[in-house]
């Protein structure tokens, strides 16, 4: 029995564990969902570009227009089909799932708890102590990697409260039915073409954010990191290192 | 204890299976009857596309209105995707300056007719600055010139059980006695925008009373809360349905057979 809800992934705490709950159920099944779709995002997000790899700035651009930055990609038209019907698919998995974590974070204190950081942490010296020693690939204690350091916090805080509104907000931007309502959406980022510059490098961001993210889960223990992930303990430090 | 409190469980997550099944045949049910199901609802794909239709549909007014710009925003290049049809019948029409073109307009509509381009252009003209953008990442804005499509709409006669306004071009085989054959760049939109007031039958563009090559002449659709993609072009036959099942593969336009979504308000 403990065996099964531990392979769903469910919070039953058995006699053997040895560790403290790391991630909720809510935090945990919204990750993985984000992480399936973001996926889905960004495979068709490169689908669609593809098929015109310029930026502009303004509300109108094509070829023959001035740009803003030529990306060094050939123009493919072909996939956009596809890519954008699996764009908005994901897009509605992701909102929908934000729909359920965002609520849950603050009446769970989820963000206030475990994302916002301490006034005292965000101290210059302590931020580039961390930093250096991300840098050099130190390995963080047990004690540090019980709870996220302030650069982790403020990483986090920035992908949900701005990266990930943004590139909503610039993605609906986009849409002619959206701004025919909301024509302020559209104007407010500059112009259509800026909402798909802005959409664009919002998504260099979360790519980036990624990496590093990934880059720091190894850092700290992949096995151990993803096991948290997936069932809420991470068990012995031990065993996973 | 276990064992019993897992078969309660099993019980409950039964229970609420069948309440969310039922609920979901019922949301269903709701949104066929209401038109919040676009024709390309099948498949994986088509749960995101049922949900981005159905969403703009509830939840954007059908009065919107787009932005009109002012002619001084006119882009500079009006960029064309496609070329004219080389059929031989347009081909024949152009070269006559469209004299003997003929729009006609058919299906679940009181008076079945046909308009000349010098009709047309007695009808109340409009003139609309817009922003169009394709769904490769482009966009421009051009003046268009024409009869709003709900004026044309009201002269025919559109019965109550019209769904639909079906656009075919000449790079279309619209003769096709067997319509599930017709391929080409046909397209369909819903009555939400075949009555928005800014939906044109445009035959002029950027101050001349007439369009360019490329653009679609002697008359093509716009429709600005969409993408660029579904103003069809070089227009010969509109038809008023309640279903597009019987269409070409039944997903409402040709650019869809091709793997585009069908709704383009996104």
């Amino acid at each position: 029995m403990a065996e099964i809800a531990y392979l769903a992934g469910l919070a039953i705490r058995g006699s053997d564990s040895l560790d403290s709950p790391r991630h909720s159920a809510v935090v945990r099944i919204t990750h993985w969902i984000t992480t399936v779709s973001f996926f889905g995002l960004l495979v068709s997000g490169i689908a669609i570009l593809i098929a015109h790899p310029r930026l502009y700035w303004g509300e109108t651009g094509g070829v023959g227009t001035p740009s803003l930055i030529d990306l060094p990609i050939p123009f493919m038209i072909g996939h956009s089909g596809w890519g954008r019907y699996l764009h908005f698919l994901s897009a509605w998995i992701s909102v929908l799932t934000g729909l359920v974590y965002a609520p849950f974070g603050l009446l769970s204190h989820h963000f206030g708890k475990n994302l916002l950081p301490a006034r005292a942490d965000l101290a210059w010296s302590r931020v580039a102590r961390i930093v250096w020693n991300d840098l050099r690939w130190r390995r963080p204690t047990e004690e540090e990697s019980l709870t996220y350091n302030a650069v982790q916090r403020l990483a986090y805080l920035a992908v949900v409260f701005v990266l990930f509104p943004l590139i909503i907000l610039t993605g609906l931007a986009m849409s002619p039915a959206i701004a025919s309502v909301v024509p302020l959406l559209r104007s407010g980022f500059g112009g259509q073409q800026s909402a798909r510059t802005i959409h664009f490098f919002v998504a260099v961001a979360l790519v980036l954010f990624l990496c590093v993210h990934i880059a720091m889960v190894c850092l700290a223990g992949f096995a151990g990191r993803v096991r948290a992930m997936i069932t809420g303990y991470s068990a012995a430090r031990k065993e996973c290192s | 204890m276990s064992e019993r409190l897992s078969r309660r469980k099993l019980i409950a997550t039964g229970v609420v299976a069948a309440a969310g099944a039922s609920g979901l045949g019922i949301a269903a049910r709701l949104a066929d009857r209401y038109g919040l199901i676009p024709p390309d609802d099948g498949g994986i794909y088509g749960v995101g596309e049922t949900m981005t239709y159905a969403a703009q549909r509830v939840l954007v007014s059908r009065h919107a209105l787009a932005r009109e710009y002012t002619r001084s925003d006119i882009s500079k290049i009006a960029p064309i995707k496609g070329a004219a049809p080389e059929d031989e019948t347009y081909q024949r029409l152009l070269a006559g300056g469209f004299r003997d073109w003929r729009l006609k307009i058919d299906g679940l509509v009181a008076r079945p007719s046909f308009f000349s381009l010098a009709e047309l252009k007695r009808f109340p003209s409009e003139s609309h600055v817009f922003h169009q953008a394709c769904e490769e990442g482009w966009s421009f804005i051009a003046e268009w010139i024409g009869v709003p499509l709900s004026y044309v709409l009201n002269l025919v006669g559109v019965r109550p059980q019209a769904k639909y306004v079906v656009f075919f071009g000449f790079d279309t085989n619209f003769e096709a006695a067997d319509k599930q054959t017709i391929k080409g760049k046909w397209n369909s939109i819903d009555m939400a925008d075949a009555w928005h007031r800014q939906t044109l039958l445009a035959y002029g563009m950027n101050g001349q009373e007439f369009l360019p090559a490329g653009h679609g002449a002697p008359l093509r659709v716009r429709i600005p809360r969409q993408l660029g993609g579904k103003s069809t072009k070089y227009l010969s036959w509109i038809t008023v349905t309640d279903t597009v099942k019987d269409i070409g593969k039944g997903f409402g336009a040709g650019g869809t057979e091709r793997g585009f979504s069908w709704y383009a308000g996104i």
